[in-house]
This record gives structure tokens, C-alpha cells and sequence, in this order.
């Protein structure tokens, strides 16, 4: 890919027919003001732009082909049984501000990184067990780092670690924080030092600068988009996405299938105040495949998504090219079948209604966040779904902070409709969600010991693959565990989003991606056509 | 007086419309026509379908008729409730009146659409529909009383001052009686006002939860979850139909204003 950039670049200026011009200013949103410019400390997504941005890193995940690129290190080699990894870095590199970067800044930076005391959201990852990162600066352009136990898919999570200087602002990145009007915008300002070129020797990025407007409303985003206000938007909805391809043809693109899945669960957690008669159904397979197979996920995409998204199947979408089990294909609607399933657990229809062995008509609330039309869709399709085979589904919608309440803490529900949210490739970063003891094992947090024999097993298996190195091996394990997931349905995948962007036909070398940030993520070899 | 009978027939048209839906109603509103979703109007939809196919004639019928009778409702519960504490009030002595009027000062202060939505959060929540719906307009009724609570307490020391409670008083007539037989019949007038003037402010609250995703709950249909498909404004040129909802809750806010003139003066 290091060698396909310039090559697209010279196809797409051949197609263009001319220069690249200069002093041209690409403009675009971000949804909320950046927490911090620290990239040690980035936690949110406006944030974790900027970092993007401005911050040069050691190795690169490619944002199309999801494959490791080398940046500031030149080549890498892990060694001591997946402990120490050893960077040789690229020379003749400068920070913003003219002074070399060398093997020193990334000791420092990692230095710092792990510092308990600035509490990095990013130094968790590399935190495989307690105990100190050590560094080795080898010489200028050499250094080693050493982890207190052996990190799975260690080299990914350098993508997140923007190296920095002791003492200085100063970024590798092809950007540099210019200007920052809080609530307004930041405008970002190239770095002249940056070290990337092109074929023909021009230094990069293209852009003078770019201009991101703090605007949480999707729908004036939109506006000044069409008004060519914008030269992009990263995230559109399915009815924007239809209205953009009407107004502006050829602006709206569709990437692909999104990482993050919509998941509807059931409450199966032992002290919540729900009746135990229905934690008994909650708790039954039987009961959650049913419910699964009575779904139309197909009518979901067309009707809700206007097409742009596809039947869910597992926790990993197919936009994770190396993760996803291809062999899992959606559960079929299949009412008959769901029908079936409850007669083996003795549900049976009375009249219109589904009963339960003890004569209990079948219904149960299902709760969602307020405001999401999206969801509130889906919620009314399943409920009409679910009453085809008797069930009477009570659609709640809650503010987000009372929704998280009941979900969380009191445990005061019975079903939920959320998404999820996947923003890492690798299955360490789904950790957090399959352990049982894990306090987002959402159906059943917080496990002192795994309460089936299933959970116990993708304990074993989420271990088992967070200890192996090698990757083939961590992929069957992980290609268990989501066969497992489908086999049980904790979470009843329901679509996979596609992910909608809006570029003006201006803005060249553009490649949209589901990796986040979705249009940005090569901003240094974008420009604008006069 | 044209425009006043006027405003009349237009209401009770709407409201016979609405309270007849199961006889006018071409289908169920809830029922999912899914091979013809977002379709243009036509024979089959009068007002076309929304996203889901679900008919937009027969749930602007349902909603209109849920939002029309429980408005008025909540309207009821809150103007009783605001006599209730305006009588209380007039009634309980010097300390007693600046204690009531204290609370009720207190109940104004408060964001009532925050504790609209943090009571709503701690209801049940398998409650069907329509109870789900009965309960919201119920809370915006409980909630509601204290501006019209306020207003009523003037009136009742205005009423106080008059002559004839004066008379009344002083030929012995006790507290109770003198509220009951003197003071409640003469203000009629103001309860009147006070009931015309939240009947539509509760219209516009629901519609206001409606827009925040907080109002009816699915497949129930109201005002407040049809303006919902005016989020998308860019989208109405192209589908003038999905103004409907939002011209009906303008003609019969209007038409209540303009319907009882004399009330507003009252009030």
C-alpha cells in the first residue's frame, strides 16, 4: 500500500488532467469540541480526529485494507515470546518545529504514555499485566520497548500512540493545531516538516489547511454541505443519504457494511426486579432463538435503512476483513420455526396470544434511547414481528441517562435495542463484552463464575485467543466463540449499518472507509480540484 | 361572531372526524403495509404511508382523536387541581396562604419537561400503549396547575374584596360555605379561561415529547409522533403531504383561541 498511495495519486492527477493546486482549504464537521488536544488523553471521537491528524505514529493500520503500514518506524520485529518489540525508525524526520525526531521521543512518549498518573484511556490496552514498560533507546534510530507479559495483536495498537516531544507542542502528524475557537471550529494548518512525499517529490499534505466546524446537528451539516459550505461528511443517515443522491447526484457514497452491529438482548441477570417466570424465558435458548428467527432483518434493511445495511449474524461484521467468521450466515426469518422452538419450551398459542406452560400470555417491554428514529423503526417492526407469533412487546423509549441507569445499575428492564460500538479491529478490544466477568457482558455483567456452560466456554476461548501470538491460531478461537454467540443468541444481532458519506466531486483521492475517521483518514494526500 | 361560529364548526367537525375513526379510518394504524412503504398519496392511501407502510390517513385519524380527547383531560385534572390550591390557599389563614403560595411559586420554578421526562423514566415499563399515554398526559395534568393555580388565587382575593362576600361574611356565613356558595360559582369565568388556555399548551407539550422521542409509545399514533416526520425538513418540498399533521394542530390551536374569545378576556 506504501507504493499504491503515490500510484493513485498520479492516476488521479492524470484523470484530473492538471496540478494540484495550492493554498486550498478543505473544510469539513466534527460532531462535538475535542475534549483535549493531548493524545495521550483521548477518549472521545472529536478528539481522536485531531490525534489522527496531527499526531505521527509508529505504525499505521491502512484504513481500506486494514493491513499494518510502517510510518515513523521503517521496520519493527517482536521478540521475548510477544514481550518486546524492537522499531527501527525512519531518519530524516522532523517535528512540526524543525527538531529530528529519534529513538528518544519514543521512549519518552511511552514514558509518559504509561504514567499512572495522567491515566491514559490508551496506556489500558498495553497493560496485558501489572508491572513496568520498559524502554531501550539502542541508538538514534533504534529502540526497544518491553512489556511486563506477551500483548496479542501488539503492533495494531501502535496506530493509537502519536509520538511526542518532552517540552514541545511540536506533532509528526501531517497537521498541526492552528487555531481553535471553542464551539466554533479548529483549523488545521500543514505541517511544513512533514515527512511523507509524493512520486514527483512535492511534500505532503496538499491541503494548506483544514477547516472543522463544531456542529452536532446532522441535519445542518447537511444544509451546508449542499450550499458547498462542506467539501464532506463523514456520517450520513439512510434518509439523508437519499435526499443528498437526489439533490447532489454523485456526492452521496455508500462504504460498505460498518463495524458496529444493532443487538436486541434479554435482562438474564440473577438479582434484577423482573418476575422470575420471565427470567426463565430470558434464560432459555430456546426462548432468544425463537425470538431471533421471528425477526425480519431483511424488511429491517429495506425499511428502516432504505437498503443501506444487511442482516447481522455475529458480533464482527464483514467490513472486519481478517475477524469475521464467513462461515456464519444469518438466521433465516423463519416464523414457523420460531414457533416450533417455543412448543419445545411448552409455549402455545391461545387464540392470538402466546402462553407460556403456566398460562402466562408472553409479553415483555423492550427499551431503546429517545431520539434515535432509526431504532424506534426497528423497535416498531419487530414489535409487529413478534405479534405474528403472539407475543405482545411494549416499546419503551428512554433518555439516554435513565436508559444507561436500568441497564447498568438498577437492572430494572427486560429487553434492550442499542448498538454496538466496535471501533478496533482485533477481538481483544471485544474483551470487555464476552468475559462473564466483564461489566459489559451486557445480559449478564459481572460474573463471579460463569453461570452456563456455554459463557464458561468463551471465557476459555476470549482467553485462550489473548494469549496466543500467533494469529491463525487466535482466529479459530475467536471463529468459536462467534459460533457460539450465534448458537446461543445472548445478543440477537440485528443489522450491520452501512457506513454513508457525502464527498463533493471536488475533493480528489478520495477513499471512504469504515474505519473511522471514515474520509479523512489519508487527509494528507487529499485535495480540491479549482 | 362569524369568525368565532366559524371556529366552532371547524372544531366539532374535527372532533366528530376523530372520535369516529373506527368508522372513517380506511385501515388499522398500526397495520404494516410493507411492500409500499413512504408511498405518495393515492387512492388506496389518502395521505400516503410512512416509512413502515403504516396508512398516515388512518393514524392522523387515531392520533387526532388521542390527542384531542386526553388534552382536554389533562386540561380538566389541572384546572381542578389549580382551584383546589387556589381555594386552599384562601382559605388557610395569613401563614397557610404564603405557604401554599410558596409551593406553588416552587412548582413554577421547576424545569417541568426534565420532570416530565424523570417521572416518565421511573413509570413501569410494561404498560400498554394507551395506559402508557393515559399516565403522560396525566403527569402533564398533575404537573400543569400552578400557573392557572396562581391566577385563580387572584381572582379568588379580588372576590374576597367584593361586596358581597363582604355582605355574606358579615351576616355569618362560615369559610367553607362562603368559598362554596359565594366565591366557587363566580369563578367559573376564570376556570373556563384557565381550561382553554392549557388544553392547547398540552397539545403542544405532547407534540414537544412527540419531537423528543418521548411521547406516545409504538404503534400508537398522537400529533406528537406524527411531526416526527418533519425532522427531515428538507424532504417536505418533495412530500407537501407530511405538513398535514402540523396545518391540523395549527387550525385547532387556532380555532380553540378563536372558538372562546370571551374566556381569554376572562382570563
Amino acid at each position: 500500500m506504501k507504493r499504491l498511495l503515490p500510484l493513485l495519486v498520479a492516476c488521479a492527477l492524470s484523470l484530473a488532467g492538471g496540478e494540484i493546486p495550492n493554498g486550498r482549504e478543505l473544510r469539513a464537521c466534527l460532531r462535538s469540541q475535542p475534549k483535549t488536544f493531548d493524545p495521550a488523553l483521548v477518549a472521545d471521537d472529536a478528539s481522536e480526529t485531531i490525534r489522527y491528524l496531527t499526531g505521527g505514529v509508529l505504525i499505521r493500520v491502512n484504513r481500506v485494507t486494514q493491513a499494518l503500514e510502517p510510518e515513523l518506524a521503517v521496520s519493527w520485529k517482536v521478540s521475548g515470546g510477544g514481550r518486546t518489540i524492537r522499531f527501527r525508525l525512519r531518519e530524516g524526520v522532523a517535528f512540526s518545529d524543525g527538531s529530528p525526531f529519534t529513538a528518544t521521543d519514543v521512549a519518552f512518549t511511552f514514558q509518559r504514555l504509561m504514567s499512572p498518573e495522567i491515566h491514559s484511556p490508551t496506556a489500558d490496552s498495553f497493560r496485558s499485566a501489572p508491572g513496568a514498560v520498559r524502554s531501550a533507546v539502542e541508538n538514534d534510530h533504534q529502540v526497544a520497548l518491553t512489556f511486563p507479559a506477551p500483548i496479542a495483536g501488539l503492533e495494531r495498537l501502535f496506530d493509537q500512540v502519536a509520538i511526542v516531544r518532552s517540552g514541545s507542542n511540536a506533532v509528526l502528524g501531517p497537521f498541526q493545531v492552528a487555531e481553535n475557537k471553542p464551539g466554533a471550529y479548529i483549523r488545521l494548518a500543514r505541517n511544513p516538516h512533514y515527512w511523507k512525499k509524493d512520486a514527483q517529490g512535492r511534500r505532503l499534505p496538499y491541503v494548506d489547511s483544514i477547516r472543522l466546524d463544531i456542529q452536532q446537528n446532522r441535519q445542518l451539516e447537511l444544509l451546508k454541505l449542499e450550499r458547498h459550505q462542506l467539501d464532506l461528511v463523514s456520517a450520513l443517515d439512510p434518509e439523508q443519504f437519499q435526499e443528498l443522491s437526489t439533490a447532489l447526484p454523485g456526492w452521496a457514497r455508500d462504504a460498505g457494511p460498518a463495524l458496529e452491529p444493532e443487538v436486541l438482548w434479554f435482562n438474564q441477570v440473577a438479582r434484577a426486579p423482573i418476575a422470575e417466570y420471565r427470567k426463565a424465558w430470558f434464560r432459555s435458548a430456546n426462548f432468544r432463538r425463537a425470538i431471533s428467527e421471528a425477526i425480519h432483518r431483511d424488511d429491517l434493511c429495506r425499511l428502516v435503512f432504505h437498503g443501506h445495511a444487511r442482516p447481522a449474524v455475529g458480533p464482527v461484521s464483514p467490513a472486519n476483513r481478517f475477524w469475521c467468521n464467513a462461515r456464519l450466515k444469518p438466521h433465516p426469518y423463519d416464523p414457523v420455526s420460531a414457533a416450533h422452538r417455543l412448543a419445545q419450551d411448552g409455549f402455545h398459542k391461545d387464540g392470538e396470544s402466546l402462553r407460556d406452560r403456566d398460562g402466562r400470555v408472553v409479553e415483555f417491554s423492550l427499551i431503546t434511547n429517545s431520539g434515535n428514529r432509526a431504532r424506534e423503526r426497528m423497535a416498531a417492526l419487530i414489535q409487529s414481528d413478534l405479534r405474528a407469533i403472539g407475543i405482545r412487546l411494549n416499546v419503551v423509549t428512554l433518555d439516554f441517562p435513565s436508559l444507561i441507569e436500568r441497564i447498568t445499575r438498577s437492572f430494572d428492564y427486560e429487553a434492550s435495542l442499542l448498538g454496538m460500538i466496535n471501533t478496533d479491529l482485533d477481538p481483544n478490544s471485544q474483551m470487555n463484552v464476552w468475559l462473564s466477568s466483564a461489566d459489559q457482558h451486557q445480559w449478564n455483567p459481572n460474573q463471579k463464575t460463569p453461570a452456563t456452560p456455554w459463557e464458561a466456554e468463551i471465557d476459555r476461548l476470549m482467553r485462550l485467543q489473548a494469549s496466543t501470538l500467533e494469529n491463525e491460531k487466535r482466529r479459530t478461537y475467536f471463529d468459536r466463540v462467534q459460533e457460539i454467540a450465534r448458537e446461543q443468541e445472548p445478543f440477537i444481532y440485528l443489522i450491520y449499518k452501512d457506513t454513508l458519506v457525502a464527498v463533493s466531486p471536488a475533493l480528489r483521492n478520495v477513499q471512504p472507509s469504515v474505519l473511522r475517521p471514515e474520509l479523512l483518514w489519508n487527509a494528507e494526500w487529499l485535495w480540491l480540484a479549482q | 361572531m362569524i369568525r368565532v361560529r366559524l371556529a366552532r364548526c371547524v372544531l366539532a367537525l374535527i372532533f366528530m372526524a376523530a372520535l369516529a375513526a373506527d368508522v372513517l379510518a380506511p385501515r388499522p394504524y398500526d397495520a404494516q403495509f410493507r411492500d409500499s412503504p413512504d408511498a405518495r398519496p393515492s387512492r388506496q392511501f389518502l395521505l400516503g404511508t410512512d416509512e413502515l407502510g403504516r396508512d398516515r390517513f388512518s393514524r392522523l385519524l387515531y392520533g387526532t382523536r388521542l390527542s384531542l380527547l386526553l388534552a382536554p383531560a389533562a386540561a380538566a385534572l389541572a384546572t381542578s387541581l389549580s382551584a383546589l390550591v387556589g381555594l386552599a390557599a384562601a382559605a388557610s389563614g395569613r401563614w397557610g396562604e404564603r405557604g401554599v403560595l410558596a409551593i406553588t411559586d416552587l412548582v413554577l420554578s421547576l424545569p417541568w419537561l426534565f420532570l416530565l421526562l424523570a417521572v416518565r423514566a421511573l413509570l413501569p415499563l410494561n404498560l400498554a400503549p394507551l395506559v402508557s399515554v393515559v399516565i403522560t398526559f396525566a403527569l402533564l395534568g398533575l404537573l400543569g396547575w400552578a400557573p392557572a393555580a396562581r391566577v385563580l388565587h387572584a381572582g379568588i382575593r379580588a372576590l374576597r374584596q367584593s361586596d358581597f362576600v363582604l355582605h355574606a361574611r358579615a351576616s355569618g356565613c362560615r369559610s367553607s360555605r362562603l368559598m362554596a356558595v359565594h366565591i366557587l360559582p363566580n369563578l367559573v369565568p376564570l376556570l373556563r379561561a384557565q381550561f382553554w388556555i392549557l388544553v392547547p399548551a398540552f397539545l403542544l407539550t405532547e407534540a414537544n415529547l412527540g419531537l423528543l422521542g418521548l411521547g406516545v409509545s409504538e404503534p400508537l399514533p398522537s400529533w406528537g409522533n406524527l411531526l416526527r416526520e418533519l425532522e427531515n425538513v428538507s424532504a417536505v418540498p418533495s412530500r407537501p403531504w407530511l405538513l398535514v399533521p402540523v396545518v391540523l394542530l395549527i387550525v385547532v390551536v387556532g380555532c380553540l383561541h378563536l372558538a372562546f374569545p370571551g374566556e381569554e378576556r376572562a382570563a
